[in-house]
């Protein structure tokens, strides 16, 4: 295919992609930004209150840049899990596979699309966030540097986990139990400076740790953990993704037989 | 002159060690409108799938238009459109959508695919549906959605697998019309059915699978030359009380107003038309028992067992 060509395939999996989450709305959008909404009132305005400043901020400003990030990487990962294994699930995968399209270009629509259902919601919880607090940027490129690679990192997951994925179980079995207690014991409701050595050394092997915090940092200027490692272990984590994806897409794992 | 299709020893065994092609050789002439028939798991939506990527071949080779697919699928591909047997679209999306959809994964811009779309979808008889979400379509309305979106971007063999599945009389008419007509302006047709009287009808030549095998690969003529006998039934103006006629199989069925005949090779009907004419019953109609391709194809399959 041509340049033009390819361009006009990406832009059609990226525009079905968010077609579809937009259509979807009451599913896709409206569910995180309640859930978020509760957060910030039970855990940063009622509880909050009481536990007092974190970090040298209020605990709902510490929170908000946490809950933010889980909400981004919860829905990156879904959206391409859910609608890639659909597509399987129905055979309209079959409509890609016949035609000429890369499969480089059909992994990288999925991904952005997923990325930009991450990013809408992300923007969703960050304009409600400020119902409850003010917030100020500390460093405006790193925020959105992070918040962009960790949703394509969590999209790239949820591809490889819809091609392994056999029923829909299988595609939420790594949100449930991989996914949420990473992010819970991420750093998002706190530093992990209040744990014990040994748990602040085991809290170091999580990857979401790692981004949840540069986030931080880049919002407030506070961090657990050096940033340039984060950007390290995510744009690793990328490559590593990226290539078992196609790898697995070239070898039709899951999608031909 | 590449041929429209060429594959050479086609071998294919699934994980399970099922060896669903034993290396067939198969080769379709461009503009032909060609039948792969076969029963139930004979192979032939193996071959189909492996035409299309849906199927990743174990050893062999495929040529679509002289273009090797092991050596630039994604050329290969653009010459293919498939309408697969099983309903393959996302229901969630509306005809238009569907079909729109399609030709940007072969990179057609927007405004071409819009246009296309219309004459297609108008040519199916489904352009006041173009806003309906297709899982609302009826069966044979979707069938004909598959068909425009095989089409959209223009293929130079359409790959058809049981495209008349559960489709009325009347709209398998007017689809065989259109695929006909299709045909006439150089698209080569690659059909599999189980309605034979259509692979007769409206095909060429005609491959039949078995057993991950090719039994036969002729034209549809050659094949019925073939036939040894011939079966007929000749309904009368009235009754008649018996029926014989030295060197035929004849008899009378049902309340004898009609006559089943066995033609061998070398005799003809005009003995029986005179024969019942000096009966004085008159013959008003005519019509063959079974269909002849149906005969051979039963006849093909069990020789090849």
């Amino acid at each position: 295919m041509s340049t033009g060509e390819i361009w006009i395939a990406f832009y059609t999996i990226l525009r079905r992609e968010i077609r579809r989450f937009m259509r979807i709305w009451p599913q896709t959008l409206l569910p995180p930004a309640i859930t978020m909404t509760l957060y910030f009132a039970i855990f940063g305005n009622l509880i909050g209150s009481r536990i007092g400043e974190m970090d040298g901020f209020s605990y709902m400003q510490f929170i908000v840049p946490g809950l933010i990030m889980m909400s981004v990487i919860t829905n990156s990962y879904s959206n391409v899990a859910s609608s890639f294994f659909s597509a399987k699930f129905q055979h309209s995968v079959q409509e890609l596979l016949v035609s000429p399209t890369p499969n480089w270009v059909v992994l990288t629509g999925y991904v952005l699309g997923g990325v930009a259902r991450g990013l809408c919601v992300g923007a969703t919880v960050t304009v409600l966030s400020l119902f409850f607090t003010h917030l100020h940027l500390h460093n405006l490129f790193l925020t959105i540097l992070i918040v962009l690679l960790t949703s394509v990192m969590f999209a790239l997951g949820g591809f490889v986990n819809a091609l392994f994925a056999r029923n829909f179980d299988d595609v939420s079995i790594v949100p449930t139990f991989i996914l949420t207690p990473l992010t819970y014991l991420g750093g998002v409701f706190y530093s992990i400076s209040l744990l014990p050595e040994l748990w602040q050394n085991v809290s170091m092997l999580n990857p979401v740790l790692y981004m949840v915090n540069a986030f931080r940092y880049g919002i407030l200027g506070v961090s657990d953990i050096d940033v340039t490692w984060a950007l390290v272990i995510i744009c690793a984590f990328i490559i590593g993704l990226f290539y078992i994806g196609l790898t697995l897409l070239n070898r039709g794992r899951g999608i031909r037989s | 002159m590449a041929y429209a299709i060429e594959i050479k020893d086609l071998k294919k065994r699934y994980g399970n060690g099922f060896e669903a092609l034993k290396g067939i050789d198969l080769t379709v002439e461009q503009g032909d409108f060609f039948a792969l028939l076969g029963p139930n798991g004979a192979g032939k939506s193996t071959t189909i799938g492996i035409l299309c990527s849906l199927v990743n071949k174990s050893s062999g080779s495929v040529n679509i238009f002289g273009v090797d697919i092991d050596k630039d699928f994604a050329g290969a591909k653009r010459y293919l459109g498939v309408v697969p047997q099983e309903f393959n679209f996302n229901v969630f999306e509306t005809v238009f959508n569907v079909v729109v959809t399609q030709a940007g994964f072969y990179g057609i811009p927007t405004h071409l695919a819009e246009e296309r779309a219309e004459k297609y979808l108008k040519k199916l008889d489904l352009w006041d549906k173009k806003d309906t979400q297709s899982r609302m379509l009826s069966g044979g309305m979707k069938r004909r959605l598959m068909i425009a979106r095989a089409l959209i971007h223009e293929p130079k063999v359409l790959i058809l697998d049981e495209p008349t599945a559960g489709v009325d009389i009347e709209l398998r008419r007017s689809m065989w019309e259109f695929i006909k007509e299709l045909n006439e302006q150089g698209t080569t047709i690659i059909l599999t059915t189980h309605y034979l009287e259509e692979a007769e009808q409206l095909c060429r030549n005609i491959a039949i699978i078995n057993s991950g095998e090719i039994v036969e690969n002729t034209s549809v003529k050659a094949l019925l030359k073939t036939l040894s006998s011939e079966t007929f039934v000749l309904d009368l103006d009235e009754s008649i009380d018996q029926v014989a006629l030295e060197g035929y199989d004849i008899k009378l069925i049902g309340d004898g107003s009609s006559v089943e005949v066995a033609v061998m090779k070398g005799q003809n009907l005009n003995d029986v038309f005179a024969y019942l004419n000096q009966q004085n019953a008159k013959v008003v109609s005519m019509r063959n028992k079974s269909n002849r391709l149906e005969e051979l194809f039963v006849k093909l399959i069990k020789g090849s067992k």
